[in-house]
């Protein structure tokens, strides 16, 4: 069984739960942006619920199957097309021996996970499949996909069936507007009181440079951090800070101009002032918003970020107990 | 002759120009063939070719240099032969 790739989109990779374990030696988790729906897409299909799928950023790919498979595709609404024929978002489909799986244009959301029965099967590095491009590590060749590239999927573990589908009450609902829950801190008491209040209440868009590293963000004021004598080791713009590591979804400024929301290929640390972290259960959605659409920011204190954890994992639950 | 758009892949900004100091890949009026570049989709740190895909006079683009468009957005239309 082999999946060739005739073209391969514009950013799409194998990623999946990630690899974690490692970003204390500057290796990130990487693993899919939008971990929920990459969940959705195997679970729907009887795979692991971690196997390997494919990422696709805004635009997918054209494959041709050599033999008969089920697929199932979630995440961002691009309408997947069998030879030209649509089929449908978030239900299993039979893509038949020597048939093209192509995809219509964006709708919605950025990143749709492309899964097939059994998952797809590239090496494990450090025990997982996930690419990490920047490091060359994962996936294919350490890579997005290419033209002309042949993908290998494994044995499926429990046959899956046509036509299921996702409950409509776990469908994702996008939107041109986002708002993103932040923890403040460590180092927002950096920040001048009425900047740390403008970051909060202003609206911001996602500049084209929003990628699997991190997201930048455009159009608000820039923030003003407290001058200070800088400390042994940091830099001396005051944005700096001593080296310190960076949670994935910590939100720098470099120089108060535009902050970045780290995604999971990102650094590990660096010398920026994080102001605050997208929590975790918020981080789906950050992967499906696409440049130029709109965000802005709500703070929150740690007790609700973990309820909204919990929350986010009774969703995982429902959709592994879908019928 | 039948009018068609040439949409865009993917969301992003559009330009005509494959450098600022340089002419348009092609202006409204021009011949062009399947393969002729008419402009540049930036996304991402990456910028993609956008091809007529079709062989015929670019008629007019719909959305000026240097804008913001949506994925399937109409750039520009083309009258086919």
């Amino acid at each position: 069984m082999t999946i060739d790739v005739i073209k391969p989109g514009l950013a799409t990779s194998v990623q999946d739960l990630g690899r974690t374990g490692y970003y204390h030696l500057g290796i990130p988790p990487s693993g899919g942006m939008d971990q929920r729906s990459l969940r959705a897409a195997n679970l729907l299909l009887g795979n692991p619920e971690g196997a390997a799928v494919l990422e696709c950023a805004l635009m997918g790919p054209e494959l041709r199957f050599d033999e008969r498979r089920c697929v199932a595709a979630c995440g961002a609404e691009m309408v997947p097309k069998v030879d030209g024929q649509p089929q449908p978002l978030n239900e299993v489909f039979e893509v038949p021996a020597g048939a093209t799986l192509g995809f219509d244009f964006v709708r919605a959301g950025a990143r749709l996970y492309l899964a097939v029965e059994g998952g797809f099967d590239v090496a494990e590095k450090l025990a997982s499949r996930s690419t990490y491009a920047l490091g060359g590590l994962g996936g294919v060749e350490g890579r997005p996909l290419k033209a002309g590239d042949r993908l290998a999927t494994l044995p499926a573990v429990t046959p899956p069936r046509p036509g299921r589908r996702l409950p409509e009450a776990l469908l994702p609902r996008f939107a041109k507007h986002y708002r993103l829950r932040v923890v403040p801190g460590i180092y927002d008491h950096r920040l001048e009181a009425a900047s740390r209040e403008r970051f909060y209440a202003e609206t911001w868009a996602v500049a084209s440079e929003a990628d699997r590293i991190g997201y930048r963000l455009k159009g608000g004021s820039s923030l003003s951090f407290l001058e200070r004598e800088p400390p042994f080791g940091a830099g001396d713009d005051p944005s700096n800070i001593v080296d310190a590591c960076y949670p994935i979804g910590s939100i720098q400024v470099p120089s108060g101009s535009e902050p970045i929301i780290l995604h999971r290929d990102a650094v590990s640390g660096g010398g920026y002032a994080m102001i605050g972290t997208v929590i975790s259960a918020d981080m789906d959605w950050v992967g499906q918003i696409q440049p130029h659409q709109q965000v802005r920011f709500e703070a929150v204190d740690l007790e609700q970020a973990l309820a909204a954890r919990r929350e986010y994992r009774d969703t995982l639950e429902a959709l592994r107990r879908m019928p | 002759m039948p009018q068609q758009p040439i949409q865009a892949p993917f969301p992003g900004v559009f330009y005509r120009r494959p450098a600022p100091d340089q002419p348009p890949f092609v202006e409204p009026g021009q011949r062009v063939e399947a393969d002729t570049v008419i402009g540049l989709i930036e996304v991402m740190k990456q910028f993609c070719e956008l091809r007529a895909e079709a062989t015929g006079t670019l008629i007019t683009f719909e959305v000026e240099d240097e804008t913001v468009v949506e994925a399937g957005q109409a750039i520009a239309t083309l009258e086919g032969e």
